[in-house]
């Protein structure tokens, strides 16, 4: 599950790693966000959208998108 | 009258809380493994960081035993205070509206602020007037209050930051919030920590004094 401040929430800590890498010199980086990655092995993957609407995610704030790696070991 | 205080693992202000309580009522702990609420006629849902924070503030907390029976008696029409992480806690459990975020400067903030009664008529502030000022003070990183448009009615605003002295970035200065009935609200703010002038303000005793004022 990858999870992201929704979209026209104020992201500070997306602004503060914008403010960043030009400092490093990497010039042209836009639109930066902060979220968060949750991995997990399931049985029935037709749950986890419900797992992230109750739990995973709290859908007032923030946005999430589930990846399935069928059957790959994802390491 | 009794106030039941929760400690949660991770929990912190507690103490402070319970000895808040009681200069006004009885007040006694409640495990949050248990789930009886041991007949209290009011829930204070403390600071801290409540089963570490895990996930985000106050997500992990909500699903335990204690806070099942606490959402049971919010949905009865019983008192329930949360404060800083009980305030989080309230808002994830879906008794609150809206969520807290990040501090907009990314800081810890600690300091004394004022924070202004725009509705003295929950059970939380009816020691207060109007637009009475209170001097409370606030300590921490998750505490920008955020409800999506359309989701907080102007009279479930109780508290405001007076103006110049939001410390975290929070939408329309607001500090604290209830329910549509009016008996769950949570803060940001530590009314416990300001109830002896000995600490700087004991303005915060107004709220728990509300709530002893009227039995559930």
């Amino acid at each position: 599950m990858l999870i992201r401040p929704k979209e026209g929430i104020l992201d500070p800590q997306g602004q503060a790693v914008e403010r960043a890498l030009p400092a490093l010199g990497f010039d042209g980086v836009q639109n930066v966000h902060v979220g968060r990655l949750i991995e997990l092995d399931v049985d029935d993957a037709s749950k986890v959208p419900q797992m992230c609407e109750r739990l995973l995610a709290n859908p007032l704030i923030e946005d999430y998108e589930v990846v399935e790696l069928n059957g790959k070991d994802s390491s | 009258m009794k106030f039941g205080v929760v400690r949660f693992p991770g929990s912190c202000d507690e103490v402070d809380a319970l000895m808040a309580c009681r200069r006004f009522a009885d007040a006694d702990l409640l495990w949050h493994g248990d789930r009886d609420l041991s007949g209290v006629d009011a829930v204070v849902v403390p600071g801290g960081f409540s089963y570490g924070d895990y996930l985000r503030v106050g997500a992990i907390a909500r699903f335990s035993p204690l806070m099942e029976s606490v959402i049971e008696f919010a949905r009865d029409g019983g008192p329930v205070l949360g404060i800083c992480n009980g305030f989080q806690v309230l808002c994830e459990a879906g008794l609150l509206p809206g969520a807290l975020l990040p501090n907009d400067s990314l800081r810890f903030v600690c300091r004394q602020v004022d924070v202004v009664v725009e509705n003295p008529g929950t059970p939380f502030t009816r020691a207060c007037e109007e637009d009475d000022v209170l001097s409370i003070p606030v300590k921490h990183t998750t505490g920008r209050y955020y409800a999506p448009p359309g989701t907080l009615p102007e009279e479930q605003v109780v508290l405001r930051y007076a103006p110049g002295q939001n410390p975290n970035g929070s939408m329309g200065d607001v500090a604290g919030v209830c329910n549509e009935d009016g008996n769950v609200m949570g803060l940001m703010p530590h009314p416990e920590h300001a109830v002896d002038p000995l600490t700087g303000s004991a303005d915060g005793g107004r709220l728990f004094e509300s709530l002893a004022m009227v039995p559930a």
